[in-house]
């Protein structure tokens, strides 16, 4: 396979897009640099762009090609690829959701405590140590992408995903992690039930993250997740 | 809405999917919702155009036919899009035309029986709250239309009530036309540097087939199997028309109601222009590939405004 590494790189996308490729991985480095360039290609470009999508480790912009071409825009690009901005202040903010870890709420729990060697508490502990950050948002509204998750829970995704996932449902896919902001078709390993609304298409801000955020999780009980209007 | 707006289609029968569009949602991909939008753009710029609508008027799409509806007030409306029976209180209509119609008219749509996708247009537009500052309908994101739904029996579609207007047609010569077999042409990008030269000369000298899953969201089609020989990708932005090689080989181009970010190798994407086309087609539907660079893209682009912006319409009777 012929390799093409070097970063970060423009790509052509689409008639209307370019992508920008940051880094081979994500990390909250990229994370960080993606969510400035995005900013400064919006200030930048003005009403040019169309849309940005961040996401891991690359950035697509997409244009408005009777506006402007190729060219400007990824001559804008390249500048404000090697420009030296001024860093952004990082958000310090960490986001905690609450969780109820249970097998009644997380029917995979059990499986992947089984196949992890350890016990359920064992899982559910390890799952509440890490301090995660939002990588990407997308698949469904309000899904956020979640990393990265401890290697001793990580885990594949299930081998012919669920028709039907409830709303909250708290997530395991390798080494990502994340909540089902509203009921849907999904292949993750279910570990707990989060009662918090997510997504709320008819409230601004509409969404509780975004991209480059930091969340944390805190178990709570079943009483707990009742009282804070949870469902099973 | 207004109290005086209570002009309205009765929906005596919704069809098989119908949905209000407009140009599209965008600057929402950071909640994770894609763009919708009309699947065949042309076909949705002709039909608000043959109004004298802005661009961004909320129109009905209707997939495969099938509609019937009631005006309770008069109003003109315009038909564009694939070729389907048109009926008045029982009356054969043309389309790509306005027509005007009175209170009680019964509008139907048949089934397309060239391309699968009709616009129908009202005067002003369809009076639809927008969510995310657009109406378009995507009913996997729940969001746009009608609470995020197709359009449904019994449901009462709402627009101003105005007075006669001119009528207008599009010269048969400048009404697209719906082939079998289809060429589009492919904007080379994203991975495709990575990909083995023959993979891609296999996907740009075969034919392919338009396979049973094909919708808004995109299209899969079935033909010689690509190799992308890349194993690991992070999930990446998808721009519209981009063409995906999951494992299987079998392509799949991605259209308005498309995931914002997924994580296939991609070989570029489908000219917009082509775009529609192809969104016109249905299973079966061979399709052949053709590569061009962006340069060349960007020209077809402006050629195509140019052309719509210079076509005239001619004034016809009731």
């Amino acid at each position: 396979m012929p390799q093409l590494v070097h970063y970060p790189r423009i790509e052509v996308a689409g008639e209307d897009a370019l992508i920008i490729y940051l880094d081979k991985v994500a990390n909250s480095a990229t994370i960080k640099k993606i969510a400035q360039l995005k900013n400064n290609i919006a200030n930048t470009l003005g009403d040019y762009v169309v849309e940005l999508v961040p996401s891991y480790a690359s950035l697509l912009v997409i244009f408005d090609p009777l506006k402007t071409d190729y060219f400007a825009v990824k001559k804008v690009l390249r500048t404000l690829l090697t420009a030296n901005t001024t860093e952004m202040a990082s958000s310090q903010k960490i986001i905690e959701l609450p969780v109820y870890y249970s097998p009644e709420s997380g029917p995979d729990l059990k499986t992947l405590a089984t196949s992890a060697g350890l016990s359920i508490e064992d899982v559910i502990k390890i799952h509440q140590q890490t301090i995660y950050q939002v990588f990407a948002i997308g698949f469904a509204p309000g899904f956020a992408f979640l990393g990265e998750v401890d290697e001793r829970i990580a885990c594949a995704r299930l081998t012919s995903p669920r028709a039907k996932v409830p709303k909250g449902s708290v997530g395991i896919a390798d080494r990502q992690t994340a909540i089902y902001p509203n009921e849907s078709p999904g292949g993750w390993n279910l570990i707990g039930l989060c009662p918090q609304t997510l997504f709320n298409p008819n409230v601004p801000p509409y969404l509780t993250y975004q991209v480059g955020d930091n969340v944390k999780f805190k178990a709570i009980t079943q009483a707990e997740f009742l009282e804070l209007g949870g469902e099973l | 809405m207004n109290n005086t707006d209570t002009s309205h289609f009765e929906v005596v029968h919704p069809g098989i999917l119908t949905t209000f569009q407009d140009l599209g949602r965008f600057g929402q991909s950071h909640l994770g919702l894609t763009s919708g939008g009309p699947a065949d753009k042309q076909a949705y710029l002709w039909a608000n155009r043959l109004l004298n609508n802005s661009e961004n008027c909320p129109i009905l799409e209707v997939n495969f036919g099938g509609l019937k509806l009631i005006a309770k007030t008069s109003t003109t409306i315009a038909v564009t899009g694939a070729n389907a029976p048109l009926t008045i209180n029982g009356h054969a209509k043309e389309t790509w035309r306005s027509h005007q119609v009175n209170a009680d008219d019964l509008i139907e749509i048949g089934y397309a029986s060239e391309g699968c996708r009709i616009y129908l247009a009202v005067f002003e537009g369809f009076l639809v709250e927008p969510q995310f500052n657009s109406v378009a309908t995507v009913i996997r994101e729940k969001v746009g239309g009608t609470k995020g739904t197709a359009v449904a029996v019994g449901e009462l579609l709402f627009y101003k009530q105005t007075p006669k207007q001119t009528l207008y047609a599009l010269k048969a010569k400048d009404i697209p036309r719906y082939t079998d077999p289809l060429t589009v042409q492919v904007v080379i990008g994203y991975q495709h540097a990575l990909f083995e030269r023959g993979e891609l000369a296999k996907f740009f000298s075969n034919e392919y087939q338009v396979s049973a899953q094909c919708d808004r969201m995109g299209y899969r089609i079935n033909g010689p199997a690509i190799q992308s020989g890349i194993s690991q990708l992070l999930s990446e932005g998808i721009c519209k028309g981009a063409i995906q090689i999951p494992p299987d080989g079998q392509p799949i181009i991605l259209s308005v109601d498309r995931q914002t970010i997924g994580g296939y190798p991609k070989l570029g994407s489908v000219l917009s222009l082509d775009l529609d086309l192809l969104m016109q087609s249905s299973q079966g539907a061979k399709i052949h590939f053709e590569p061009i660079s962006i340069h060349c893209a960007h020209t077809r682009l402006h050629l195509a405004k140019a052309k719509y912006q210079k076509t005239k319409l001619i004034k016809v009777d009731q």
